[in-house]
Order: C-alpha cells, then structure tokens, then sequence
C-alpha cells in the first residue's frame, strides 16, 4: 500500500492548511470537510500545482518536495493525476484526441492501462468523435476521469468531480468511480463536501476543518464518531453499517439482514445469502425508547446500551450514540427528550429504525460473493 | 507609367517578414511572461512594453538613431563585426522595427494567452506534459487567433512606419527607401503620379488588413487538428 506523507503550511483565505499525517493510500480515500476546510489547497499541494507550499510531501519513498533539501519536483514527473471540478478539456482537441493527449504521455513505469478498456470503463465510445465544447457536463467528466486514467498516474486526484452536476447524472457516475481503483489499480485521493458520495463510494476518510485534519481512518469508525459531528455535518449526519443478507422473505418481498448479531429486515435486495451490503442510517431517521416497543409500524427495533450524548448548545437538539454490540447508530433527539428518558451513558435502549430511511444507493455493489462467506 | 520603381515595395515586404518573424520570437516569451508572471516588475516592463504607442516616431527614431550608432558599444561592435554601421542599413531598419512595432505583437498574445489562463496548463501537467510541451501543444493553439492577430497588426503597422525609418534608416535605394519614404521622395520632387499608385496602394492594403481582421474576429472559435 503505496503512503502519502505529508508535512505541510499553505495560507489560504483566512485560514492556514497545517497538515502533517502519513496516509496509506488504498482504494478510495474520501477528503472529506466544508467548503473553505482546505481541500483543494490540499490536493494541489500534492499535485504540486501550488508553489506557495511549504514543507515535506512524499509519496511511496518518493520526495515531492522538501523545503529543507531545496527539492520540488513539478507536476508533470509526480506522476499524479488530476480530476479538475471543471473538467479542463482541451477545447481545440476532440474527445478521442483528449485522450490520446494523455496516453502518448503516459507513465510508463506504472501498469499498462489499455486505450479500449478506458473507453469501454467508461462509455466513451459514442463520444470519440465529438468536438469537447459541445458536450454536457456529465460527459465532460467522464472524458476527463478517461484523459487522466490514460496517464497512467500513480495517484489519482479527484476535486469535486461531480460538484457542477445534478444529483441524476451524479448517480450515474458515481459507480465509475467507484471502481476506478480495483480496476485500474490506482488509489485515489476524492475531494468532496457531500456525505453521500463519502458513504457509497470511500473506505478512508481524511476530515478536514477550517485548515486542520481533524481526524483520518476508515469511513465507518469516523461517521460513528461523535465528537467530529460538527464536521460531518449533523443534518445528513449518519453511521455506515455493515449488514449480512441472512434470507429472504418472498411472500412479503423482504431481505433478513444480520447486523452485529441482531436482525433487521429491508425491502427485497437482489443478493445471495451471505452477500454483504452497507447501509447508511441517518441520525435524523433514528428514534429511541426505553422499552422495547409494541403495536409500532416500524420493523427495525435494535437493542443496545447509550454509548454518548452530545447536546448542541443553544439548540433543541442532541445526538445520542447507541452501542449496538459492536455496531453504532447515531440518533438525533430533543434535548427535551433526552431529558425525558434520562438518557445517559449505560442507559439500555432500543433504536427504531423507519425502514425507508435505509439508503438503497449505499449498498455495495453486487456484495461480497457467497463464496468468500465459508 | 513605363518607368515605374517596385523596389521600394519588394524592400517593405521583406522589411515586415522579417520584422514580423522577430517579434513573434521575441514577443512570445515576453507576452507570456506579461500574462503569467506575479514579479512585482511586471506594471514597469508592461509600460515600458506599450511605450512606442504613445512615443512620437521622431523621439523614438532620434534614441534609436543615438543607440545604434557607431558611438555606442552596440553599434561599435557591429561596426567591428559587419565593417559598415548599423544605422542606414537594413539592419538597423530591422531593430527600429522591431522595436517600434512590438506592442502590436505584444498586446494580442498577451490578451489570447490571459484567455487561456492557467487552468488548461495545470491540466496539460497533471497529464506529464513539460511546461515547453504544454506551451506548443496547449496554449499555442489555443491562442492562434491572437498569433494571427499579432502578425497582422505588426505586419501592417511596420509596412505603414514612416518617423522611425526616416530618422534611422535615411532613404537609401534597396537598403532603407521602404514606401513611406518613397512617397514623400515622390511628393517632394512632385512626381505625383507615382505617389498616388504608391499612397493608393497602401490605403487599400491597410484597409483589406483591417478587414480581415474584423471577418476574423466574427467567425465562429478557430479550431486545430
């Protein structure tokens, strides 16, 4: 696993981005933070598009740049490469000669990556000969994921990619992007200010604030985290759970989920038994009880114990964790009615889960083959 | 007219090739420099840049003439080096071009390049292209509407030079008598008729660049390859 190490000071707007961490980088690693957190000061700092950097960036042993030892290597032979928010096609250039911009320049010590493969990952095909201005913003996207795919870079760095999109044509990409790193064997850096996209498509996650890394690990730890809600956003706040497919209902169309010992039942999900899938709970779609409920709609009641209650201060609110044995649920109550319950660490109670607000797009796509189950 | 003397016109045309040639040269690192450069010199060289614009042709002829000439270590050196001097050559017509027409070239690269801005150099980069390789395959193209801008105007502006020529250049035959002197020889001797062909000549020229110019800059985005 190829470790990005970096120990760096940028001023920007009225903060500074201070970031000393080493990241090992697999697989997808959501930056993650508000808009003006740094995100892009960051990227471009690795980039080496900044020259108003200072300090140290290595990646997999190599030197970046190094204040110290006068060493800043520029961007075209840091073998990154870079997905623009805006796409930045070459507008003199068609398509299929965007992207032979890049492969002619690819790098050639990483692995192979194949002109077709690209195009057929992607959809390109029906867009070769087209002229870039006149493609839709989607498109624009996907030819710019293909054009910085070609290069062949050890690193990819994504920024917002799919920020000047509706949420329809992002969805679409989404799954792109997705597999970007198992097929083409590339880690990639994705900046992003939407949980959704962290939740469906990242294992890591670096959280930035106000010019800070305020927390990094895998997704699923930091967004049960109750002391980093106020960055992850209190909203559309949630926890990711893993749940494994235990059967399915075909009388009433229902999939029995196993989550962390206790069970849990969703509208029919298209996978074996044993499949794997991630749900997203919002805290905002949780309600407790002290007792365990009865003649109630809701299907989902899990059993655990108040791990921690945060009040949010001049506010009617607060969010509770819930110890689920293992798993966590994030539920957002009154203050009122934590009072109420008495709910306090220790505290044995039962979170309701509406069953609609279980997000169908988080699920993993096709699951975990029932073979790797044994 | 039977007797009629084209070499001040074939003088004019080479004059401006190669004046042209040299300002794209020195003109491309010097625009690109204008629009990119965060140097706190960048307001000076820009003014200094423009200042043939507003500069009467005498008083940049006269420094010029001063500059060039054998008393100075440029012109000494090119006495040494050539043994004739480099004022009324064509040589010195050159430099005095150059140097007279530059903001025409200069100008429109700077606008085109700051047109095409960093964004699309950071993304030639990021796809391991040189800073050369991106200049040439990037911006260059993206900015041909203002290279052919630039050639233009200065191919134009040193065919209508008058001031300049004349102060560093005098009006010697098939070295420095380009049209403009040739005219207002042909009007001192009253030889009117070859004035008019020669003045005639140069309002239509004028007039077809401008022209094209303007049709150039109606038409849809340029486009390369």
């Amino acid at each position: 696993m190829p470790v990005l190490e970096i120990d760096i000071e940028r001023p920007f707007g009225k903060f500074t981005l201070t970031a000393a961490k080493e990241i090992g980088l697999d697989g997808i690693t959501a930056v993650f933070g508000a808009s003006g957190s740094g995100k892009t000061t960051l990227l471009r700092a690795v980039a080496g598009l900044d020259r108003g950097v200072a300090g140290r960036i290595r990646f997999a042993g190599q030197v970046w740049q190094d204040d110290a030892r006068r060493i800043f290597v520029p961007p075209h032979k840091r073998g990154v490469g870079y997905v623009f928010q805006d796409a930045r096609l070459f507008s003199h250039l068609s398509v299929a000669a965007n992207l032979r911009y890049a492969a002619r320049r690819a790098r050639r010590e990483s692995r192979p990556i194949d002109f077709d493969d690209v195009v057929d990952a992607l959809d390109l095909g029906p867009l070769l000969d087209r002229q870039t201005p006149a493609l839709s913003g989607g498109e624009r996207q996907r030819v710019a994921i293909g054009r910085t795919l070609l290069a062949r870079p050890q690193l990819l760095l994504m920024d917002e990619p799919l920020a000047a999109l509706d949420i329809r044509r992002r969805a679409a990409i989404l799954p792109y992007i997705e597999r970007l790193p198992q097929t083409f064997g590339v880690p990639v850096l994705y900046v992003t200010h939407a949980i959704a996209e962290v939740a469906q498509i990242s294992q890591w996650m670096l959280l930035l604030s106000d010019g800070r890394v305020s927390a990094t690990g895998p997704v699923t730890e930091l967004m049960e985290r109750i002391d980093l809600f106020p960055m992850t956003g209190r909203f559309e706040a949630g926890v990711v759970l893993s749940a494994r497919v235990t059967g399915h209902d075909t009388t009433y169309h229902l999939t029995d989920l196993d989550v962390a010992g206790q069970h849990m039942v969703m509208p029919a999900l298209d996978l074996p038994v044993g499949g794997e899938v991630r749900l997203r709970i919002r805290a905002r779609d949780v309600a407790l009880a002290t007792q365990r409920p009865d003649g109630i709609s809701i299907r989902n009641v899990l059993a655990g114990t108040v791990a921690e209650v945060a009040a949010e201060p001049e506010t009617a609110f607060a969010e509770v964790l819930v110890d689920l044995g293992g798993a966590h649920v994030r539920a957002r109550l009154t203050r009122r009615s934590v009072a109420d319950l008495a709910l306090a660490p220790g505290r044995p109670v039962f979170a309701l889960l509406k069953s609609v607000a279980i997000d169908r797009r988080m699920i993993v796509a096709g699951g975990v083959p029932a073979s790797e189950e044994a | 007219m039977p007797d009629f003397d084209l070499g001040p016109v074939w003088l004019t045309v080479k004059l401006a090739v190669v004046t042209v040639s040299l300002l794209l040269l020195v003109g491309t690192p010097l625009a690109w420099w204008l629009s990119f450069s965060r140097s706190r010199l960048r307001p000076v060289i820009e003014a200094i840049t423009a200042l043939p614009l507003i500069l009467p042709p005498t008083v940049l002829g006269f420094y010029l003439l001063i500059l060039l000439g054998p008393a100075t270590p440029i012109g000494a050196l090119w006495v040494q080096a050539t043994g004739s001097t480099l004022t009324f050559s064509f040589s010195g017509l050159v430099i005095a071009s150059v140097v007279y027409s530059l903001p025409f070239t200069v100008q429109p690269l700077q606008t085109a390049f700051e047109a095409v801005g960093r964004e699309p150099l950071e993304a030639a980069a990021t796809l391991r292209a040189s800073p050369i390789d991106a200049f040439l395959t990037v911006a260059s193209p993206l900015a041909k509407r203002g290279y052919l801008t630039a050639a233009v105007l200065s191919f134009a502006h040193t065919v209508g030079e008058f001031g300049v020529v004349l102060m560093v250049g005098g009006n010697i035959p098939g070295e420095t008598k380009v049209i403009s002197i040739a005219i207002y020889e042909h009007v001192e001797t009253l030889d009117y008729t070859q004035a008019h062909v020669l003045s005639a000549g140069l309002l239509l020229f004028s007039f077809a660049v401008l022209l094209a110019l303007s049709l150039l800059n109606r038409r849809s985005p340029l486009r390369a390859g």
